[in-house]
């Protein structure tokens, strides 16, 4: 069975045991501490090693020494390493592929990245990674910088200084102080996975006793330092993981939903031929985004950190009424400040795309943790009838496609549009198959000209009812608009009652019209049935193996993913009314389910939960048994 | 002159109905940009529609409607942010951004001083007539301390601020004041912005005839100009009032440094302060935006006109040799960055 679950999860058949309140999925997180032999990683696999009874079977580890022992310092023969297992439950290996790799120089990454699972996260001591270091490990370029990393989530710390300043008070030797590293990055990890930090403290404690006791106390100021640091960096911790399926053939590469985001966009401006400006103000968990596409200057991109949210959006709006794809991103918070904006990108019809990177909500929230709570706030969260078209990608590669399926809308509309991603996604990772560039349909801009005399702002394209871009430059159509209501046809202020409803319908149609130009919506597995499971956005992961297992259980179950919001594809009622029940799991307490539900009066049945992290596939399956384990919804004969 | 103007003061009018109220400042300084439109376009060798008003909100803000240009009338506070954007994809348009006292310091405080500071190649006019029109009479942020308005019916107890001193501290590279009624007053600051690179700023004294009407008038006014005013200018000293009699100084010593009213008879002339609008040492034009009156005359004209790299140049220079360095991007390969492997 694919695995879709947390990092390192054993299949759900296996693991899935009954505690209390339901079934909870093993998670075991594997570690790899590798450095240089100088760098005191044995003593601190030697700590781990040395007695697993006295902290029972949660933890495990593997030392892996170097052959030689005097391997000169920084090589790759110098190298060594230990992996410890750490899980919620007993365990008896220390697993295979690491799910975080701690790399203290450059030479312990060379040897160590490829067993690293792929979206793994990535963490690198800066303090050791300077040209000699580079050099001593064979590499050429700089692995940080030249896309040998892409895919996995970095984390590149000045480990060695800010864990010597932390243990400064204790006095101890530059050595010895230098090698409580280990504990450090220890701790960063210990946050990353929840890990409570007394079961480490206890075990520092017991090897650290009578003349050393300093030594204890050191070593759990760095553990302490290092939990508290990655709780102040925001690190994420949701990752995607990848069903095993067979993949179509073709020419692969790892990608994070982030990158794959910033790619997308920026094939988005190859597509229109338009220059991109990307507007942003840093937030966790979009950030990477505004990192990825800054370095793409060689490409004309232009990036800018504004000042706030809203500036951001203003800078894109700026861009996009000038004839340039304007392009913002952020999270809920961000959103929210910038719901203003986004109605006046509605009401002068001007082509911005809002990249919302959800995390948990409301207020500043859960930074690092995943939620599909801003469905609403997209669709709705803004003052009078303001209608906006929501993609939403269902993986990490999936990101692409529909970042040049928003510009593609947007375009077309002239409308915002808002992409919906995930932390989840976006810090996830997956193979992806690298797209044709060639058959990727272009969607060419060409602005009105006033060859043919003057073109009224407002008069609208027949087909799409979208208004013309006629941009700035553009000589003999001069013309003014706003955030003021705007006469049909003309565009001049207008406050007529009557004017306002044509409008305010006409933009509401506008939009509703996109149904056009998007894909129906797939069904997986059978057309008809007991039970479908209607996912969006990120979930689909996990819908999708929650289903394949119920449907090899012999029940009569399919599902969907929508990846447009709004509008929603045109065969939506049908698929819906397919099915005897339909089951929409959303990491929010039931946002599309009440859409739903209005729209086409159908009684959904929701899965919601806000616990920072995806869905696991069993908490789905036992869902959906829950709703089918009735004997008429069961399939006979199985 | 440079040219022969290709447009008249018509072009730059719309047709659309002009809505203030009648006696308003703003209809000054509509007339004064249409009049001077026609210059700037022969001296920059500018087509009219590669002009762009970016508004925000408030009496002020309507200006763009008014202007036969392409015009936007945005939101609150933010037409910097829009004309940012616009300016740093289009360059080869001239950005006008059109603000008040309330939009540009109050509600959109941050894009102005971000604004300034990045030295955005746009212009902005502030109409400063300290107070809230658009919404009937509330004090502004540039209203005087215990100013009664209907929202602060027993007087504010907010101190005012000063929009020039705002300018100066976020390192804005032309500052500039004028009042809305004096036509070669605007006409010059009017030039000078547009021929400015970076961002240029001025503060026009704008009175709101129905809910602040004369909140200038103990300076601005006609008769009480010569001797409530002083009109600075570049290399010469700062002198003022009937004949030029009256002269500032700069009195220093114990660690303070006072600008203080000379008769230019009674001192030496070195001791009259001479205007440098060009010196990067911003103490000077802070000095001079503290000047008020009664007790000072209200500095008009140029405060300070500096030369520094403008953001959206420096956003094209990293472009072009990001190109040189690494090569144009090349999307194919870069999709194919890091490890790939074949399935
Ligand atoms: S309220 Fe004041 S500022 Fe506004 S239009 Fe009327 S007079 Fe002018």
């Amino acid at each position: 069975m694919p695995n879709t679950t947390g990092s390192g999860a054993k299949s759900t058949d296996t693991a899935a045991v009954t505690q209390g309140k339901g079934f909870i999925e093993i998670e075991n997180v594997i570690i790899r501490f590798a450095g240089d032999s100088g760098d005191g990683i044995q003593v601190t696999g030697a700590m781990f090693s040395d007695n697993s009874a006295m902290i029972g079977h949660d933890i495990s580890t593997l030392p892996d020494f170097p052959a030689e022992i005097r391997a000169p310092a920084g090589t790759l023969a110098g190298v060594s390493s230990f992996q410890l297992n750490f899980s919620s439950f007993d365990i008896h290996s220390p697993g295979d592929q690491p799910d975080v790799l701690v790399a203290m120089n450059p030479a312990a990454l060379k040897v160590h990245l490829k067993e690293l699972k792929p979206g793994g996260t990535l963490i690198l001591n800066h303090d050791s990674f300077d040209k000699a270091d580079l050099k001593k490990a064979g590499y050429v370029n700089d692995p940080r910088e030249d896309g040998s990393l892409s895919g996995y989530s970095v984390f590149d710390l000045p480990i060695t200084s800010v864990c010597v300043a932390a243990v400064e008070p204790i006095g101890l030797p530059k050595r010895q102080a230098e090698l409580t590293k280990n504990m450090f990055t220890l701790g960063l990890v210990c946050w990353m996975y929840d890990r409570p930090l007394d079961l480490v403290n206890r075990r520092i404690e017991k090897i650290f006793t009578g003349k050393k006791a300093l030594l204890a106390d050191a070593n759990k100021i760095a553990l302490q330092a290092g939990y508290n640091f990655a709780d102040t960096l925001e690190v994420f911790t949701a990752r995607y993981s990848v069903n095993k399926i067979k993949l179509p053939p073709g020419e692969y590469r790892r990608i994070t939903g982030n990158e794959a985001t910033a790619l997308g966009f920026l094939v988005a401006a190859e597509l229109s031929g338009r220059p991109l400006l990307y507007a942003s103000y840093p937030i966790t968990p979009a950030s990477d985004i505004l990192h990825e596409l800054s370095k793409l200057r060689h490409f004309g991109i232009k990036t800018a950190q504004a000042e706030d949210e809203i500036s951001a959006i203003g800078m894109a709006i700026g861009a996009a009424y000038g004839g340039c794809l304007g392009l913002t991103g952020t999270s809920g918070p961000g959103v929210a400040l910038k719901a203003e904006a986004v109605g006046l990108a509605v009401m002068a019809e001007l082509p911005v795309v809002i990249i919302d990177v959800q995390r948990g909500g409301p207020s500043t929230g859960l930074p690092t943790k995943t939620e599909q709570a801003d469905l609403l706030q997209v669709i709705y969260g803004r003052n009078g009838e303001c209608p906006v078209i929501v993609v939403a990608p269902a993986t990490p590669g999936e990101c692409f496609d529909m970042a040049i399926e928003a510009f593609r809308l947007a375009i077309k509309y002239m409308t915002p549009v808002f992409y919906l991603s995930d932390g989840y996604l976006a810090n996830g990772s997956e193979p992806w198959l690298i797209p044709d560039l060639d058959k990727i349909p272009r969607f060419d801009v060409t602005f009105p000209n006033g060859d043919n005399g003057f073109i009224p702002p407002y008069s609208r394209d027949e087909q799409t009812n979208a208004r013309p871009w006629i941009i700035p430059g553009t000589a003999g159509l001069e013309h003014q608009i706003g955030g003021l209501e705007k006469e049909n046809i003309s565009g001049k202020i207008s406050y007529d009652a009557q004017n306002h409803d044509l409008m305010t319908r006409l933009r509401v149609n506008k939009v509703a019209g996109a149904v056009k130009s998007i894909p129906d919506l797939q069904v997986h597995g059978e057309e008809k049935g007991d039970l479908l499971v209607l996912g969006w956005g990120g979930t689909y992961g996990s819908i999708r193996h929650a289903v394949e297992n119920a449907t090899e259980k012999g029940y009569s179950v399919s599902c969907a993913q929508l990846r447009y919001l709004n509008p929603l594809p045109a065969n939506t009622e049908k698929v819906l009314r397919s099915f005897k029940q339909v089951l929409v799991p959303e990491l929010n307490l039931g946002q599309l389910s009440m859409i739903l539900r209005a729209k086409f009066l159908i009684d959904i049945k929701g899965l919601n939960k806000v616990e920072g992290q995806p869905f696991k596939t069993s908490e789905i399956e036992s869902r959906i048994y829950q709703l089918l384990d009735q004997p008429q919804s069961r399939v006979a004969g199985v | 002159m440079s040219a022969v103007a290709e447009y008249t003061r018509k072009d730059f009018s719309s047709d659309q109905e002009v809505r203030w109220c009648p006696g308003c400042g703003d209809y000054s300084i509509l007339a004064q940009v249409q009049r001077v439109m026609p210059e700037i376009c022969a001296d920059m060798n500018l087509k009219k529609e590669n002009i762009v008003f970016v508004s925000g909100i408030g009496c002020s803000s309507r200006f763009p409607y008014y202007m036969n240009n392409y015009g936007f009338h945005t939101i609150h506070g933010r037409a910097p942010t829009i004309a940012t954007g616009l300016k740093v994809t289009r360059p080869e348009l001239q950005v006008w951004v059109i603000t008040g006292d309330g939009d540009g310091l109050s509600i959109g405080g941050n894009h102005l001083i971000h604004c300034l500071r990045r030295n955005i190649d746009v212009k902005i006019l502030l109409f400063n007539n300290r107070i809230y029109g658009l919404t009937k009479g509330q004090y502004s942020p540039t209203s005087e301390f215990g100013k009664k308005t209907k929202s602060s019916p027993l007087g504010t107890v907010e101190r005012p601020m000063n929009p020039i001193s705002v300018a100066i501290a976020s390192e804005a590279t032309f500052i500039a004041r004028a009042i809305a009624t004096e036509g070669a007053q605007m006409r010059d600051v009017l030039m000078r912005a547009a021929r400015h690179k970076g961002t240029a700023f001025i503060e026009v004294f704008q009175n709101c005839n129905v809910f602040n009407d004369g909140a200038f008038d103990s300076f601005a006014d006609k008769k009480n100009q010569l001797e409530f005013t002083v009109s600075l200018q570049h290399g010469k000293p700062v002198i003022f009032g009937k004949d030029g009699q009256k002269a500032i100084a700069i009195r220093s010593g114990h660690g303070s440094i006072e600008p203080q009213v000379v008769n230019v008879a009674d001192v030496d002339p070195s001791e009259i302060l001479i205007h440098d609008e060009a010196s990067p040492n911003p103490a000077l034009p802070y000095l001079l935006a503290q000047l008020e009156t009664p007790e000072f005359p209200v500095p008009l004209g140029v405060f300070r006109a500096i030369s520094r790299p403008v953001y959206g140049d420096m956003l094209d220079e990293q472009v072009k040799s990001a190109q040189q360095n690494q090569g144009k991007g090349d999307l194919k390969k870069h999709l194919r960055a890091g490890e790939t492997w074949k399935v």
